[in-house]
């Protein structure tokens, strides 16, 4: 199942740039939580910090609180820990191309250390399935490289291999920006169902996007987090004029 | 402004026509106030012959509104605006059939003799003609307080076709022989007081625009 995450007093800096200013938030458990904003305002730096990829850059470093659950994510746990435990996709699907279907959706938990077939057999048809991609690939599975499929169906497939390994955590980079209407729409369809297992955190520029997967959203302009709401508020009625100004494209 | 100059315009146009619409329903009241004051058959006639017209407006704003949701996506201020516009469209239409009906009356009385009613109509139509022409101000202005203003007028309006009811059913059975008079004037003032409803719409719609608050029905959302 998935876990709330509480944030409070999150900076984070690139060198001497500040990136993220005191950032607070709850995001509730099994929801879809948006995040919006121009390019350059701090999104991505921001689910990055919510895996510990951020401090992988070494003139990057971040400071503040983030919590999963009861676990301080900077205290509490190892970088490669929470990485388990915090899947994420990337706005370009990214296969291990030498490898197979198979072996892309299990590489997670072989480089875990997992090394029964049947518990990775049994994982990868499940992950598959959880990723609607299961009935379009089971004949290939070991005869195809993940490299072969389609975009859309390499983004389903990296989205299986995120939740292969269990995570309690699925942040989504602009999952779909890179897909055409088709796959985009059954990456939302999935974000729907995974959101009853997993709490998903997805950086969009595509807004109506945001309005249609996620119950809440987080609009960020210039390293700050101007205004965060329900979705349907923030769509209808923001209570912030630069977040007014950005959606309905009077920005700038 | 930056941004979206092309759906800025497409909105200032929607805007324009749907004041050309909100002309001609007013002139539609007006008119038919003036023929039911002067009794004129001819002015009656300008009212049915308007009708079309704003029902076509009413068609042609409605597909606008309708590419705009489709092809532009709004959000927030703009999608408010776009969703009142739509239901202030089709409240001007209804105040059109209004406009209609009082004609219609107007008509029917012209068979019979004209005589002194116990009703104020003329005071009644520039009341509720005063909250159409009050609504459609704070919506060029985008002027939610004077939006609210107009809400207030409607008791008044609701009170006085109240009162042309009851003293023209007491007339009725009084003057059996002035029915058909009576009841035409009972009818007139009922759609004058529907006038006044459909302006109280307006008022509201107008501050869901501005200030993203339902106020509908006496509830406060948002």
């Amino acid at each position: 199942m998935g876990v709330g995450i509480l944030v409070e007093h999150l900076n984070a800096w690139y060198g001497t740039t500040h990136t993220l200013q005191d950032i607070n938030l709850h995001i509730p458990a099994n929801h879809a939580t948006a995040l919006i904003g121009p390019s350059g305002c701090g999104k991505s730096t921001f689910v990055r910090c919510l895996n510990r990829m951020h401090e992988t850059n070494p003139i990057a470093r971040a400071t503040g609180t983030v919590k999963m659950g009861d676990l301080d994510i900077y205290k509490d746990v190892s970088p490669v820990e929470i990485r388990r435990r915090v899947g994420m996709v990337f706005q370009r699907p990214n296969p291990f191309p030498t490898m197979s279907i198979y072996d892309n959706v299990v590489s997670g938990l072989k480089l875990n250390g997992y090394r029964n077939r049947k518990v990775l057999d049994e994982t990868c048809e499940r992950s598959l399935k959880a990723a609607a991609l299961w009935d379009e690939v089971k004949d290939d599975l070991k005869k195809k490289s993940g490299a072969s499929l389609s975009g859309g169906q390499q983004q389903r497939m990296c989205i299986a291999r995120a939740i292969a390994v269990d995570p309690e955590v699925l942040l989504m980079d602009e999952p779909a920006s890179a897909l055409d209407p088709v796959s985009t729409s059954k990456i939302e369809d999935l974000i729907f169902h995974l959101k009853a297992q997993y709490t998903i955190v997805i950086v969009t520029h595509n807004m109506q996007q945001a309005a249609r997967v996620a119950e809440n959203t987080g609009f960020f302009l210039n390293g700050k987090m101007v205004e965060f709401d329900s979705t349907h508020k923030i769509f209808t009625n923001p209570s912030d004029k630069r977040t007014e100004d950005y959606i309905t494209g009077r920005f700038g | 402004m930056a941004g979206r100059v092309k759906f800025q315009q497409s909105l200032d146009e929607l805007k324009e026509r749907l004041l050309v619409m909100a002309g001609m329903a007013e002139q539609a009241i007006q008119r038919s106030i003036e023929a039911y004051r002067t009794r004129n058959l001819s002015i009656c006639e300008l009212v049915f012959r308007s009708e079309p017209a704003i029902n076509r407006l009413e068609r042609e704003i409605d597909q606008m509104a309708l590419d705009l949701l489709a092809m532009e996506q709004p959000m927030a201020i703009d999608l408010r605006f776009i969703l009142s516009v739509i239901r202030i469209n089709a409240d001007l239409e209804r105040v059109g059939d209004q406009a209609v009906n009082i004609a219609v009356r107007v008509r029917e009385m012209g068979a019979f003799a004209n005589i002194d009613l116990p009703v104020d109509i003329p005071k009644l139509a520039s009341l509720a003609a005063a909250m159409v022409r009050k609504a459609l101000e704070s919506f060029i202005e985008a002027d939610a307080d004077a939006a609210e203003a107009v809400l207030k007028l409607d008791n008044e309006v609701d009170a006085m076709n109240d009162a042309a009811f009851y003293a023209l059913s007491s007339l009725i059975k009084e003057k059996p022989e002035l029915t058909p008079q009576s009841l035409n004037a009972l009818i007139i003032s009922r759609n004058l007081e529907r006038v006044g409803d459909h302006a109280t719409n307006i008022a509201e719609d107008v501050i869901f625009w501005v200030r993203g608050a339902d106020v509908r029905h006496n509830v406060i959302k948002n």
